[in-house]
């Protein structure tokens, strides 16, 4: 492109200024709107999700009450007259918020946050590698890598005790996942292999391999009945404990605290290290960042190998946490590490967004599940599929930026008739 | 090589291409010998005939032609490892398994879905889009073909149902990828979920615990009694998809439309300078390509299976997608792709009985060796040069 001329690059006739590559849509990302655009497109998703509740003749508000409540997020708002106990003595005073943890909303909540854990990490495995500048649709395969481990490492070595039984397994689940996200980055590196194709081969690779291992006389199936295509369980010295809940009814567990450390040593990473500086250089612009000394190959490597730790991590703390045996169905049907993509697009690939939306689709996937949603409301299986399409829907609305642009440089033609709107196409 | 002006002077030496081809014939040999009606019963033969398609992969590597040499010594390798399984392997499973015409009809049977969506999506990415949501317009072909047919009365309207809810949901990635210049990717993981919770939804509202009716219209067989027992009984979808193939071929390559197809996607800007438009082709290529995915989920929803489950189509949108990107971009690829890996499934469900353990793996196949094209072992797989790229009009 040898223009003889070439203009002054105003908004209008450079389209590179708003053409989305991945700096400028990360720059949009970082810096407009704040919290409000991520607020508005979960509103919109659900408002939509509310007309095809409507239209097959049900009430959204209710079904939707339902979902808060199946939630356990009531468990916030029980006001009235309660009592609690002062510590060290046998006296109750009155309290104006309910604080049993035996009630239904409290085991709901438990639930939520039990589903929040994992996806905070598949939403940082797809948040480290989009602030490098790549696509990490693979956090399902690295997700399943790391459960895949963590249930051959915690059904092993039943004689470890039980902190280095736990911590051996997590990390060995979380490298799994490591591997798994670097073979991407590698071949990205290397042979210039885009991320996305290779991420999508290797989630389907490690769905069969999982399949393989647990199958009917898979080398990993479970040694006692030969019958059910599912691992051995996991020894009780290697189950995370439990910090809320009752253990036999799917109790919190203490995993919930690797999942939080996790989005403090991603803020951390980015932020306050040369790793991360070299990453978000190249997340910008990789021919500047090389140029400035910066090897953009090494990076995608290391940036695709932390996300996969991140999702490596994941898998195993659900099996240790909660799921303590791995049957071929649990690799078929999980979904976790897409709904991932789904958490960091929504939390802007930063560490506070991706907790708050972890946390949201944590509540919406519990909400709606058939443990949590009340059957005489809404039917859990229709539910279920709602969920999804919710999540779908943020998805399109993330990514349609422009919309918001458009709909903003509408509004000022509008108020100022003749004027150009320059300013507010800017993304920053 | 300067012996053009001698031509029929003297015989010319293979070229290195053919004599990779020939190379890939002897290792599938390799493999072939140790089955039925062969049964080559000790390793020594399918070692021996694949060492023969290694040399001559060497052969052609010394030529220089690094592609069809590292073809050949894969297929070699490859034809090795499997011959020496099967002469391993129960003579009487092996007759179980191998049945060729069985085999056969059930690879086209299971390529046919991969055909349509490979070849929608092959004009989608040559357009300049890439495609990921593939997986979910075939999801909604299958639901909305079952629904129609049901509907209806009649399998036609059944896929015209299909194909309409396919170029809805390619139209939803279209506005995205090209007015909304999103994220392509972004955009087609939400198609994928929307279909999967738009269909599971319906079909639960709609259909319930019961599933599709037992008695949905099918898509017919074409009963051809003089070509034999397995080409002589295909379903209609069978025969149109070879006719897709040639159709797609000819129009991308021979026609002013293919032209226009790939000038959008290998450079926009000059395509636009030249008068043609950009977001038109664009848009027609996508919601092709969403119209024809969705009649490969129509084939699997009333044409083979005669109903609809929840997310029935388990990821063959993604073989799709291997498929275009293994067969390099072009119809035949793509249909050649779409039989190696219709026939990987077909044998992964054959060698249930049998091996039920690694039957599963066959399953995988398909992502190993696209993992392994577009890593470059076997010659780099080269997409669009602007798959991928939104295009902003000057």
């Amino acid at each position: 492109m040898s223009e003889a001329a070439t203009p002054p690059p105003t908004l209008e006739s450079d389209p590179e200024s708003y053409a989305p590559s991945v700096a400028k849509r990360l720059a949009f990302y970082q810096s407009a709107g704040g919290i409000v655009t991520p607020f508005l497109t979960a509103v919109f998703a659900f408002l939509m999700g509310g007309i095809v509740v409507a239209a097959t003749g049900h009430n959204p508000a209710t079904v939707y009450k339902a979902i808060f409540e199946g939630a356990g997020l009531n468990w916030f708002f029980h006001f009235g007259n309660y009592h609690i106990d002062v510590p060290f003595t046998n006296h109750h005073v009155w309290f104006w918020w309910n604080t049993n943890t035996n009630t239904t909303p409290a085991y709901n909540l438990t639930q939520t946050l039990l589903t929040t854990t994992p996806l905070i990490l598949t939403g940082l495995a797809v948040a480290f590698a989009f602030r490098c500048g790549l696509f990490n649709i693979g956090g399902q395969g690295q997700y399943l890598m790391g459960a895949i481990v963590g249930v051959y490492v915690g059904s092993r070595f039943v004689d470890m005790a039980h902190i280095p039984h736990v911590l051996l397994a997590i990390t060995l689940a979380a490298l799994a996942g490591a591997f798994w996200g670097a073979i991407a980055g590698f071949l990205k590196a290397t042979v210039g292999a885009h991320e996305v194709i290779t991420t999508i081969m290797l989630n389907w690779i490690a769905y069969w391999g999982g399949s393989y291992l647990f199958g009917r006389d898979g080398p990993l199936q479970n040694h006692v009945d030969k019958s059910i295509p599912i691992s051995d369980d996991i020894a009780p010295g290697a189950k995370l404990s439990a910090i809320w809940g009752n253990p036999a009814l799917q109790a919190l567990h203490s995993g919930i605290f690797f999942a939080i450390a996790a989005l403090i040593v991603f803020y951390i990473i980015l932020n306050r290290t040369t790793l991360g500086y070299e990453v978000r250089a190249v997340g910008f612009n990789p021919e500047a960042a090389r140029y400035g000394g910066i090897s953009v190959g090494r990076n995608f490597i290391v940036a695709m190998a932390i996300s996969g730790l991140f999702a490596g991590l994941a898998g195993g703390l659900d099996i240790l946490g909660w799921q303590f045996r791995l049957g071929v169905l649990d690799v078929q049907v999980s979904n976790i590490g897409f709904i991932g993509i789904a958490v960091a697009l929504l939390g802007r690939n930063t560490a506070v967004g991706v907790g708050l939306s972890a946390l949201l689709f944590g509540a919406l996937l519990t909400g709606t599940s058939t443990r949590s949603l009340d059957p005489s409301v809404f039917p859990p299986q229709l539910a279920g599929n709602l969920a999804l399409m919710i999540q779908a829907l943020v998805l399109l609305f993330v990514g349609a930026d422009l919309l918001i642009i458009y709909i903003w440089r509408a509004r000022r033609k509008l108020r100022l008739p003749g004027a150009r709107p320059k300013a507010a196409e800017e993304p920053a | 090589m300067s012996s053009a002006g001698y031509i029929g002077t003297r015989a010319h030496p293979p070229s290195p291409a053919a004599a990779g081809r020939v190379g890939v014939g002897i290792g599938l040999a390799a493999f072939i010998v140790a089955l039925p009606p062969f049964h080559a019963n000790t390793l020594w033969i399918p070692l021996f005939v694949g060492l023969i398609a290694i040399a001559v992969g060497i052969w052609v590597l010394s030529r220089g032609a690094r592609r069809p040499g590292w073809t050949a010594i894969g297929f070699g390798l490859v034809g090795i490892l499997l011959g020496i399984l099967a002469t391993r392997a129960n003579v009487g499973n092996l007759d179980q398994v191998v049945v060729w015409g069985a085999l056969l009809s059930a690879t086209l049977v299971w390529a046919t879905p991969l055909t349509f969506a490979a070849i929608g999506g092959m004009f989608c990415e040559r357009s300049g889009v890439v495609n990921i949501g593939l997986e979910g317009m075939m999801l909604a072909g299958a639901f909305f073909a079952a629904l129609g047919a049901d509907k209806f009365g009649n399998w036609e309207m059944g896929i015209v149902t299909a194909a309409i809810a396919g170029g809805a949901f390619a139209a939803v990635h279209a506005v995205m990828a090209i007015n909304l210049r999103a994220d392509q990717v972004v955009s087609g993981t939400a198609i994928n979920f929307l279909a999967l919770g738009v269909t599971g939804y319906f079909f639960i509202d709609i259909y319930g615990e019961n599933g599709t009716p037992g008695d949905l219209p099918r898509i017919p067989d074409v009963n051809v009694g003089f070509l034999g027992s397995v080409f002589g009984h295909l379903n209609v979808m069978i025969w149109v998809s070879f006719l897709l193939l040639i159709v797609a071929h000819i129009t991308l390559f021979r026609t002013p439309i293919g032209l226009r197809i790939r000038s959008v996607g290998e450079h926009p800007r000059a395509a636009d300078t030249v008068g043609i438009s950009v977001y038109g082709t664009r848009y027609a290529a996508v919601i092709l390509s969403g119209m024809l995915a969705a009649l490969g989920g129509a084939y699997l929803s009333i044409g083979y299976l005669g109903s609809f489950s929840e997310n029935m189509t388990a990821g063959r949108g993604f073989i799709a997608l291997a498929a275009v990107i293994f067969g390099n971009w072009r119809p035949f690829g793509a249909f050649a792709a779409a039989l190696l890996f219709g026939g990987s499934t077909a044998l992964s469900f054959r060698l249930q009985q049998p091996w039920p353990a690694p039957s599963v793996l066959f399953q995988a196949l398909p992502y190993v060796l696209t993992l392994i094209a577009v890593a470059g072992v076997i010659g780099r797989a080269t997409p669009p040069a602007s798959a991928g790229r939104p295009y902003v009009k000057q």
